[in-house]
Parts: structure tokens; sequence; C-alpha cells
């Protein structure tokens, strides 16, 4: 009897170790993020928050605003040929820095021969992730602040940015019922290892933009409110995808007691509405319309280009960054030419919120939901 | 309440754990002891602040009054009353009372020279919510992680507080509980059904209604499944699994944010990343 209380008391043991190391030992930190006792907070392991990326200094002061443009110094400048010269070439030093393989320098977007020449994909990219840098810069202040973003926000010092998606899936997967998976039950990261369909960004965040909200207004089903136990799955994986990016949980953005309603949320979740948006632009307008400039190899199984979702800026951040605006030091990426100098010096936050216009009931104001549903 | 003439030989004095003979009384049915007076008043003194807690809150409608916790900048300090300190004073209660209740049930299977498996039973649940107010606040640090006091205030707190995980079913601990409650209430049908079938068969059925013996029931289930547990294992099977309900769910909670902090899901990469197949 004694020996198998001996061994049962040494399994326990080491039953409890085991599973000890699947833990966060340590404190926590927390923070209370709605009314007390409500069961709004965040709690963070300070070990497994990740860390912003660590951001590197100018290459040189930024110059005056001024003296010959580039337009007039240099050959086919298409986008950036209102900027003067001088900014033109400290933001081609900055974008060297923040995305060109360091063996490459210049090279990697241009003909070291012929600056000008278009010859190199990655200059068409280039060209067209600046147009966007200043879309969401001028158009997306209800997401992005006076914060901004620039090329280094994404890409890191990395020549792609270490986070995109693109259609999963390859083919040759099986169509038929053994072997299929149906999208779903596989511990994928892009759905925090949960068994919820693991491409929520084909169907949230590309060209389709399905409907997230799914909760029901009425008791029973009407007929506009069709949504299905897997499209509420579908919309529970993009929000896995969410957490999972900004390093939060739920209760960042909702208050499950309806994670529908506007007023019980918090303004975090207006931001994040319209980031959604953001995203979904910046997928259809900008990234796909590089289909046919992408080589082959910097595409997806299926073909098509990587495109972005949260992750790709917040890298696992509430704030990419921490906050820390990289636009001072970065001023042409602030906004194109002719928009800065009649928005000068105030920031750029006047653009056409395109949120408004799209739905009568979505959140105005970064702040304070309002309405309903 | 009569007192039955049986009864008077189960009154017997002694067995007090504290009080001597001074609270060795009966109120009616009703032991006393040292206990039953902490009991009483600690009971009361909470149920009168609940109510002046309720009076000075906005509502009176009953699905709607809460009394919550601290904010979690108090930490583990006292906060004024309207600002958690009610909560926590009922805290202190309730425990008290509680224990005070399971202490006198020790009393009282003292003086019956019983073992103490109910009074443990009840500890185990008393610990599911002393792991809820204390034990899990307290390795948080801050009173405000407890839950508050009010009927759908502690369901969205359980909501929320599962959230925080992006989804609890993947909380181990919580898969076991979950597991543990159902194969209670499945182990109680069965034994429920068992003992009914034997005790009070049907007048009219196969037996005409004559009362089995306990070979019976054993011979049930040795025919089902080919074994039986007996008549004193069914009990003791009972009572692991409610206990282990209780205490399974008591671990999900406290490792829910002293021992991790992101989505459960996530946990289970452990296996993932098992250094046979990754």
């Amino acid at each position: 009897m004694n020996g198998y209380r001996h061994a049962a008391a040494a399994g326990a043991a080491l039953g409890s170790l085991i599973l000890l190391t699947g833990c966060e030992l340590g404190p926590k930190t927390v923070s209370q993020v709605g009314y007390r006792g409500a069961g709004l907070n965040q709690i963070n392991d300070p070990d497994s928050t990740a860390k912003a990326s660590a951001i590197p200094a100018p290459p040189y002061a930024v110059p005056e605003d001024s003296g010959p443009l580039a337009s007039e110094s240099y050959q086919n400048v298409q986008v950036l040929g209102g900027v003067s010269a001088e900014r033109f070439n400290h933001l081609m030093a900055a974008i060297t820095q923040w995305v060109a393989p360091p063996a490459e320098g210049c090279n990697y977007c241009h003909n070291p021969n012929n600056l000008a020449s278009d010859e190199k994909y990655t200059k068409i990219v280039a060209r067209r992730m600046i147009q966007m840098t200043w879309n969401i810069n001028t158009k997306y202040a209800s997401h992005v602040k006076q914060t901004g973003v620039t090329c280094y926000t994404c890409h890191a010092g990395n020549a792609v940015p270490k986070n995109m998606w693109a259609m999963s899936d390859a083919p040759g997967t099986p169509t038929r019922i053994r072997g299929n998976k149906f999208g779903q039950n596989a511990p994928n990261p892009a759905v925090g290892y949960a068994s919820l369909p693991y491409d929520p960004f084909a169907a949230y965040l590309g060209q389709k933009n399905d409907n997230i909200r799914v909760a029901s207004k009425t008791v029973y089903p009407t007929a506009a409110q069709t949504a299905s136990t897997k499209d509420a799955e579908s919309t529970y994986g993009l929000m896995m995808h969410m957490s999972t990016a900004l390093g939060v949980n739920c209760t960042y953005c909702h208050n499950s007691q309806s994670f529908s309603s506007w007023p019980l949320s918090r303004g975090q979740r207006a931001t994040a509405w319209y980031g959604l948006r953001m995203v979904g632009e910046t997928n259809a307008e900008y990234i796909t319309s590089l289909q046919n400039v992408f080589p082959a190899y910097r595409k997806g199984p299926h073909g098509d280009v990587y495109k972005v979702n949260c992750t790709t800026c917040h890298q696992g951040l509430n704030k990419p960054l921490n906050g820390v605006s990289m636009l001072p030091d970065n001023p042409v990426l602030r906004a194109p030419p002719a928009m800065r100098a009649a928005a000068l010096p105030g920031p750029a936050d006047n653009a056409a919120d395109p949120a408004d216009a799209a739905n009568a009931t979505a959140p105005v104001g970064g702040t304070q939901p309002v309405g309903t549903e | 309440m009569a007192l039955l003439s049986f009864e008077r030989k189960y009154r017997v004095r002694g067995g007090t754990l504290i009080g001597g003979d001074l609270f060795d009384f009966w109120v009616g049915p009703f032991y006393v002891g040292f206990f039953g007076v902490t009991t009483a008043i600690f009971a009361s003194l909470g149920t009168a602040l609940i109510f002046y807690a309720a009076a000075i809150g906005p509502t009176w409608n009953p699905w709607l009054i809460s009394i919550a916790p601290p904010d979690i900048s108090y930490g583990l300090a006292l906060a004024p009353l309207r600002e958690g300190g009610f909560w926590q004073v009922i805290t202190i209660c309730a425990i008290g009372a509680f224990s005070s209740w399971a202490l006198r049930e020790v009393e009282i299977c003292r003086k019956l020279g019983m073992g103490y498996h109910v009074p443990i039973a009840f500890a185990v649940a008393i610990f599911a919510y002393v792991s809820l107010v204390v034990v899990r606040p307290w390795l948080l640090g801050a009173w405000g992680f407890g839950f508050p006091y009010g009927i759908f205030t502690h369901l969205d707190w359980v909501s929320n507080t599962g959230y925080q995980y992006l989804h609890f079913h993947y909380n181990p601990a919580h898969m076991l509980a979950v597991s543990f409650f159902f194969t209670t209430t499945f182990a109680l049908a069965l034994h429920g059904g068992l003992i009914l079938s034997a005790v009070n068969p049907d007048p009219k059925g196969p037996g005409n209604g004559e009362v089995k013996s306990p070979e019976y029931e054993d011979t049930f289930f040795r025919d089902t499944i080919g074994y039986s547990v007996g008549t004193l294992g069914i009990h003791r099977l009972g009572l692991f699994l409610a206990l282990s309900a209780g205490f399974w769910s008591a671990i999900c909670i406290i490792i829910s944010g002293p021992l991790w902090s992101r989505g459960w899901p996530e946990w289970w990469t452990w296996w993932l990343n098992l250094p046979i197949w990754s």
C-alpha cells in the first residue's frame, strides 16, 4: 500500500511539473479597462509580451523643404515629383535603411547605372507603397491618428514585412469529405491556435468583405438576419487574429454582455472598425493592384499577392512601435505634396471620412461610439 | 418542532471544538454551538450590508442589484465603503459564515462519532468560492479581480473573464471540471435510477413490486457492463466526482491570469512543440 501511495504521489508531482512547463510564472502586469468588478481587464505576462522594433535613427537630420523639386532634379519621378530634391534624397536614404537588404542598398530597387529606370519590380512596388502610405495617413486618421505610418511600421528592417497573408490551402487540398478540413480544425496561429476557420483574411480583409457582425437584432431569425453559426465562427476567427495582432484580449474593445452593442464597447472598438476598412481598402486598392508586378516567388500558393492584416503593422502591440510617430523625421510621408501645401502646418486629419458615407449607423469619432449595432 | 422520542439519545453533550459547554445546546431542531453563533453573526451582518449597499445603489431590481469589488488601482488595500469596501466586508462575512458552518458540521460529526466527509465536502465548495474572491485576486495583486455580488453582473464577470483568454473552453482545468460536472450528474442519475428500480419497483411489473436486495443492484450492472462498483463504492465514486468538479473549477480560474495570460488555445502549443514531432 505504501509503495502504491509513493508511486501515486510521485506521479502527481511529476504531472504537476509537466503541466507547469506550459505556464507563465512570475508577476503579471494588469490594467482595468471597464467598470470595477465587470471582468474587463488586461492581464499580460511581461516575458511573453511583444517588444517593439527599435526605431532606427534617421540617416541625417530632415533638410529644409526648399530648393529645386525632385521632378526638376531627376528623371521619371512619378509620385514624389512635387517634393523638394533635398527631402526626396532624405526619404530615399531612409527607405534604404528601413526596407532594402543591407547587402543591396539602393540597388535593391534601382539599376545603379540608371536610377530612373523602372526595370526592377521593387521600384514599382515602392512607388505604389508611398501612395498607400499617403492614403493611410490622410484618409484614415480615424485609425492611425496623428501618429501615422511609415514604411518602417510594417517593414521593420525587412525587405518583405514579416506578417502578411495570402489565400490559404494550396491547390491540391482534398475536395472530398475525407481529409478535407473545410478550412478549420487546425491549430493555426492566424486564429490563435483555435479550431476556428483559419482564413478569416480572405473573407473580411480582401476583396469580398463579408459582414463581420453576426449578432441577431431580434429574438427569432428574420429574412435580414440569416447569419449562421458557421458565420459566427468565421467572425470569431477574425477576432482571434485581431486579439493576437494587438496583444490584447476581447475585453480591450468589447463587453461580452453584448459584443455588438456600441454603448457597451470601448472607443478602441471604433478605432478598430476604421482599421478594418483601412486594411480592406489597402489590400483592394493598393496591394492587389500590384498583382502583375510581383514575381511568382513573391506570391502565395494560390498565386495572389501577399496582403496586409492587423499583425502587419501592430506586431503584437496595441499601438505599432508603441505609439511612437516616425512622421516628424519623415514629413514627406505624411501626405502628398499638394495636400501638405494646402493643410500645412496643421495635421492631415481633414480628409473625408469614408466610413461616414459607407455606413450611417457607424460610429463617428474615435472615442465615443454612438448608435447601436 | 416536536422532538421525536428516539432523537434524545443522539443529543449528547461534548464534541465541541471551542466554547466547551457554553454553546452546547439546541434551539428547536438546530444544534447551536460556538460556530452556530458565529455563523449567525457573520450571516446577519453580511446580509444587512448587502441590503445597505443595495439601498445606496441605483436599483432595487433584484436582477440588477450589484455590489462590485474595488478598482484594481486599490490593489490589496482596503477601499472606501462605496467604492468596493462593502464588497470587501461582505466577502469577509461570507467566508466567516461559510467556515463557521463547516466547523459547526465538524462539531456535530464529533458528537455523533461520524467521519468528517460532509464538512470536508463543504470545504471544497468554500475553497472554490475563496479561489475566486481571495486566492486569484491575491495572486494578481488586487481585490478588483473578485467577482461582483449581483445576479446579472456576476454572469457578466464570468463571461468577460472567460473572454480575457479568448476561448475559455480550451482551458485544460475547465475541461476537467466540465467533464466532472457532467459525470457527476450522469452517475447520480444512474444511481438514483438503480436504487428506485430495486427498492420501489412497479407493483404490476414482473416482480410484483417485491423489494429487491442490493445483490440485485450489483447484478444489474454486472450483467450490463461486467462490473459493479458496489453499494459503498458508488458513494465514494459520487463524492469523488462531485468534489473533483468543484476542485477543478477552482483550479481553472486560479491558473487563468496568475499562470497564463494569453488565449487558452495557445496554451496547447506545448503539445504541438513537443520534441517528438516538432
